[in-house]
């Protein structure tokens, strides 16, 4: 290994599953185990297993720890219950996405934020130097192991490694919890589109957790899962990656996540006026998938064509294993969201793409 | 890594096998099982003229579009027609049913200075 990325806390684990490594975002990653498809299919059909410790994690106590991130989200945190999570995006003044985010309400003065791993250092500086009110910031993105579960058995295997009632625990909620003789944060969010978990548990008890659920999943055709089939499924789910769909240079409004942006809510936020603005004015241009014709893979950069016209850019592309059928994700200029079909223009060859609002696939 | 003593091969992981005048055309273990699960092969018409190191297409995997290079001066006798329903062939068996195409060499005599088995297998432990 270079020494430019780090390794997991679990790596030695996922050398010994057959992983092939891949640095991202500065760690060293298992991409994939098996094969992607085989991998992707487990997760769909029964359950995977997804070491996702590179992700940062950032911890907000204090009495505003409310207040004070709801200054730097577009989501309203003050909405939450106790326990439950949101999905939000954090904005620079231009409106354009530093990162997205979950952000779970642990307590009225405890918030703990789940960042990308490569907008760790980027966050806390923007949090830092943008956010008002009196509550003490952390940086605990080495103090975790996160363990995805996802899959339509996700659950039921959990299950059988806790006294907790799990059905307790719905879409977007979370509790502090004992779990194969661990403390975990247990969070029912996922990057899949299937139902599952998000497991933060302290280091030290990251491989007692991980042996636990890969035993108990193991007879239920549970795969360990790498970042390739985690690419694929989030893809078919139609989820954002950042660096792809959104970025510095991209607005939530366009990216199709104005439904994470209260421009309403109590506390004013970073980025406020400037996507009130793009709200009113409507947006350039939007995001929008692609059902597309052919075997060939739409890839990031690919231009998007009406004519002879250049009107939009792909910016992640891939096979849709549950279709059978390439499908991709792309921005188009506003004047052409609404064509039921655009060309794109891939390695010199025009491949047809059927425009769609919709998740590629959704679980039944 | 399998790499088959009989074979010639080139830098850009493709090999090369002579049959009578015509040589067939494939990718390399070592280079399906960098790219993962293949999903679609992208290969030229029959009758195509190419120069040695063109992109004669490419072999798409998940993750990404590998070019596949001529490996020779040649043109295009004939594709391998059932990578267009089970691409995976390439993964599961890269030097039999995976094969991409048939060439005719301009000059059999330049697949002479493609490396051979024992120079590829030094050139793949030069790469790492």
């Amino acid at each position: 290994m270079s020494d430019e990325t780090r390794a997991l806390p679990l790596a030695t684990r996922h050398a010994d599953l057959g992983a092939r490594f891949a640095p991202f975002a500065g760690f060293s990653m298992p991409m994939r185990y098996s094969s992607i498809k085989e991998e992707h299919l487990a997760v769909r059909r029964a359950l995977g297993l997804f070491d996702v410790s590179h992700m940062g994690e950032i911890e907000v106590v204090g009495a505003d720890a409310v207040s004070l991130v709801d200054s730097v989200v577009t989501n309203d945190c003050s909405a939450l219950d106790i326990g439950q999570a949101m999905y939000t995006v954090m904005c620079h003044p231009d409106g354009n996405v530093v990162d997205d985010l979950i952000v779970y309400k642990l307590a009225e003065d405890r918030v703990f934020i789940c960042v990308n791993a490569s907008n760790r250092a980027k966050d806390l500086a923007h949090i830092l130097e943008h956010s008002r009110g009196d509550a003490t910031i952390t940086d605990r993105g080495d103090d975790f192991v996160q363990l995805a579960i996802q899959g339509p058995l996700a659950a039921q295997v959990l299950d059988t490694l806790t006294d907790h009632d799990l059905s307790s625990i719905t879409f977007f909620r979370c509790a502090e919890i004992t779990l194969a003789g661990a403390p975990v944060l247990a969070a029912r969010t996922g990057y899949t589109g299937e139902d599952g978990f998000e497991l933060y548990i302290p280091v030290e008890h990251g491989e007692q957790v991980f042996d636990a659920v890969s035993a108990a999943g193991a007879p239920h055709g549970l795969l360990p899962i790498g970042l390739g089939a985690r690419d694929t499924l989030r893809l078919e789910a139609r989820l954002h990656l950042y660096g792809n769909e959104l970025s510095d240079s991209i607005n939530p409004i366009e990216a199709g996540l104005s439904w994470v942006v209260k421009l309403d809510k109590s506390t004013p936020f970073v980025g406020q006026d400037a996507l009130r603005s793009i709200k009113s004015a409507g947006p350039g241009r939007r995001l929008r998938g692609f059902h597309c014709e052919g075997r060939a893979i739409p890839r990031p950069g690919c231009s998007i064509y009406a004519g002879d016209e250049v009107v939009g850019v792909i910016t992640s592309g891939s096979l849709s294993y549950m279709l059978d059928t390439p499908v991709a994700l792309g921005y188009v200029d506003i004047e052409h969201v609404k064509s039921e079909s655009l060309e794109i223009d891939v390695r010199g060859r025009r491949v047809t793409g059927r425009l769609t609002t919709k998740p590629f696939y959704k679980t039944t | 890594m399998n790499i088959p003593a009989d074979l010639r091969y080139t830098e850009s992981h493709e090999w090369v096998r002579l049959e009578g005048d015509l040589i067939v055309v494939g990718i390399t273990a070592h280079a399906q099982d960098a790219m993962g699960d293949i999903t679609y092969v992208d290969l030229p018409d029959p009758g195509s003229d190419l120069s040695a190191k063109d992109s004669l297409g490419g072999v798409e995997s998940v993750k990404t579009f590998s070019d596949v290079y001529a490996p020779v001066d040649s043109s295009v006798d004939s594709i391998n027609e059932d990578l267009e329903d089970a691409p995976e062939l390439v993964n599961d068996d890269p030097y039999g049913a995976g094969w991409l195409l048939k060439l005719r060499p301009e000059n059999l005599a330049d697949v002479e200075s493609l490396m051979d088995a024992q120079a590829y297998e030094e050139f793949l432990h030069k790469d790492s």
